[in-house]
């Protein structure tokens, strides 16, 4: 496995070129063939418009996409988020129902529940030594029933005025939700590039014994990132809740696993690990975002909408491989991993 | 190392064994041969579709687009015969239409080395997508050769009959056995999972090899699909979700290692009867809520890879 050096100057830049056209492309096919897309409004002090939509609904895959993006890097892959997300869910539902506790022990304990399963996830991989795919599928079966052995099976209402404000409220004259991943992406950049963090999860990517050899905590890092990874669930998890004001077990993130992966792949973070770009993640995120809302502007029903997402995932994937642009005649050649 | 490479089945089927057991011990009327027959027979789609994915394992790779690859086949079939296509030709051309798409899919795979998981990732989008374009409601089948095919059965007793979809589980059970383990083919798959670097310098059909895998687990899914309209005699764009993990589950239930090169079709057979076992011992509770099933599968599964683990620590099989 040869890796690119992660050092070398202008590849992070370069990397957000890609997802950052994608998206101008998007918006500006949207200002041509769809009138009112750009159109805003300002009611009651809030803003409101199909924009302010499509940041407020991407804003579950963009928690998502945070985790995964570090889970990502270190060479792993968690499938277990949108299963997470039910738990969390439930956990805070179930906990507000009953009414016992006040709502900042409850979002605590959802959080933490979500972190522990995170944590489960990063045991098997660091300690158990089972490849992620594996290790996470086995929350991914798993958590949706617990989250419903959690609601006991039913699907939990509430209304619970600071629960529903975490998904439905406004701040600035912006959704609350926008705040939340905008805090969330802060502190995830901050911690990763103002810290050591970020050059221990890239060297672990890279290549891990090397990082280990290094003196890198390779165990802990991984550990970290996957009870990381649960965290953000968590939070998309009581985000996707308060938005419908009920934790459906069943259906609460369901295939959000797969957006979150793509949402990591289309920014640039390539899934064998090493260089990310959480910037790019969030650009991707917003991609999927603004594809889904535009077809569905388009009158596109929403069960057919995945036939073009899947064309999406299946070019990015393409254009990702070295096979590829090698066989592609106006590719210029490009050192191998460099997309 | 013989003996170690069987241990992993024998564990399985123990614990099938064990579960029968301690069902039949709780409820009145589980040891019978009816039952014992419908796990085959409701399990017949998911089993069928698990064999499938038996072999892209043990070829290193991975199928998610199992699960809506039989909702299309399900809603495919439910539309031509609905439009007066003659059952059998629809689905033939389901399982044909399935067989090409898993070969695609395996195509890209191999020609631009995209993940596994990824590309067919893509692929289960499509083909969930693809199925609510063919017809967004659930559609009955009437049609008397259908309604023919789906009372066959052949009886086994008095009490007890194998139904049509119960055969078809165990014709394809049949034919996996012989390809996985009676083939040139199967060797070549058996290499390819252990290695693919070392079969491609042995001089194995490599690329041909994996690109057939992904084609015969799309046919599978195909078959799943006609199963399941003869199960319940109706195609639905929105079946199936999820099934793919319950495949994945059953084969590494059934002892194939997920990393390629090691198990066997029979393996998958007892992973699929311990999932019908855990959920007709729900179906005979009646208090325990089927949410359980899931737990139980995941805790399964988790005991399984960690059995694995320890059987795999230190040889070769370490990545």
């Amino acid at each position: 496995m040869s890796k690119p050096s992660p050092i070398r100057s202008g590849s992070r830049a370069g990397s957000l070129l890609w997802p950052a056209i994608g998206l101008v492309a998007l918006l500006a096919g949207n200002l041509v063939f769809s009138p009112g897309f750009f159109h805003l409004e300002i009611r009651d002090g809030h803003v409101y418009g199909t924009l302010i939509d499509i940041l407020n609904q991407g804003t579950r895959v963009m928690l998502l996409s945070l985790g995964m993006t570090l889970v990502i890097a270190t060479g792993g892959v968690d499938l277990s988020v949108g299963s997470v997300m039910a738990v969390a869910g439930a956990v805070a539902a179930s906990m507000v129902v009953r009414g016992s506790a006040p709502f900042g022990v409850v979002i605590a304990a959802s959080l933490a529940v979500s972190a522990l399963a995170g944590l489960l996830n990063g045991c098997l991989v660091v300690y158990a030594r089972i490849q992620p795919i594996v290790a996470t599928l086995i929350l991914m079966v798993a958590g949706r029933g617990a989250a419903m052995l959690v609601a006991d099976g039913q699907i939990l209402t509430f209304e619970h005025p600071g629960f529903v404000f975490l998904g439905n409220g406004h701040f600035l004259g912006m959704p609350f939700t926008l705040t939340l991943a905008a805090l969330a992406l802060g502190a995830t950049a901050w911690a990763t590039r103002r810290t050591a963090l970020g050059l221990f999860l890239e060297s672990i990517g890279d290549n891990e014994r090397a990082a280990r050899f290094c003196g890198v905590e390779t165990s802990r890092v991984k550990l970290f990132v996957y009870a990381f990874s649960g965290v953000c669930a968590g939070l998309a998890g009581l985000v996707a809740a308060s938005n419908i004001k009920a934790a459906d077990s069943s259906r609460a993130g369901e295939m959000l696993e797969l957006d979150a992966i793509l949402a990591v792949v289309v920014g640039g973070t390539t899934l064998t690990g090493g260089r990310f770009s959480l910037i790019g993640s969030m650009l991707g995120a917003l991609i999927i975002q603004t594809l889904t809302t535009t077809l569905y502007n388009w009158g596109l029903p929403p069960a057919v909408a995945p036939v073009p997402k899947a064309i999406v995932i299946l070019s990015v994937c393409l254009m990702q491989s070295p096979q590829f642009r090698e066989r592609l005649s106006f590719a210029r050649p490009q050192p191998k991993g460099s997309a | 190392m013989k003996a170690p490479r069987s241990l992993p089945l024998l564990a399985t089927s123990f614990v099938f064994v064990t579960l029968y057991g301690v069902a039949s011990a709780l409820y009145p009327g589980f040891l019978s041969l009816q039952v014992f027959v419908n796990l085959f027979g409701d399990n017949a789609f998911l089993g069928v579709a698990a064999l499938g994915m038996t072999l892209v394992i043990l070829a290193g790779g991975i199928d998610l687009s199992v699960g809506a690859v039989v909702a299309f086949s399900t809603v495919f079939i439910a539309t031509l015969v609905a439009r007066g296509a003659h059952p059998l030709g629809a689905m033939a051309a389901a399982v044909t239409a399935a067989t090409f798409f898993g070969a695609f899919m395996g195509w890209l795979i191999q020609a631009f080395e995209v993940p596994a998981f990824l590309v067919t990732l893509g692929g289960a989008f499509f083909a969930r997508g693809m199925a609510f374009v063919v017809n967004r409601e659930s559609v009955a089948i009437a049609h008397p050769f259908w309604q023919k095919a789906a009372d066959f059965g052949i009886p086994l007793s008095p009490s007890a009959t194998l139904p049509a979809t119960a055969l078809t589980f165990l014709i394809t059970l049949g034919a996996m056995m012989i390809i996985a383990h009676r083939t040139r083919f199967g060797r070549n798959v058996y290499a390819v999972g252990g290695g693919i670097a070392s079969a491609r310098l042995m001089g194995l059909p490599v690329a041909s090899t994996r690109i057939a895998v992904y084609a015969l687990s799309g046919a599978c899914s195909g078959l799943a699909g006609v199963v399941s309209t003869l199960y319940t005699g109706s195609g639905d764009p929105a079946r199936a979700a999820g099934l793919e993990l319950d495949a994945i589950a059953s084969v590494v239930i059934g002892g194939t290692l997920l990393t390629g090169g090691v198990g066997s079709p029979a393996g998958t057979l007892m992973g699929v009867l311990i999932f019908g076992t855990i959920q007709s011992a729900l179906v005979f509770d009646g208090r325990l809520n089927s949410w359980w099933l899931r737990i139980a599968m995941g805790g399964l599964l988790l005991l399984f890879v960690l059995f694995q683990r320890a059987l795999s620590r230190g040889s070769a099989l370490e990545k």
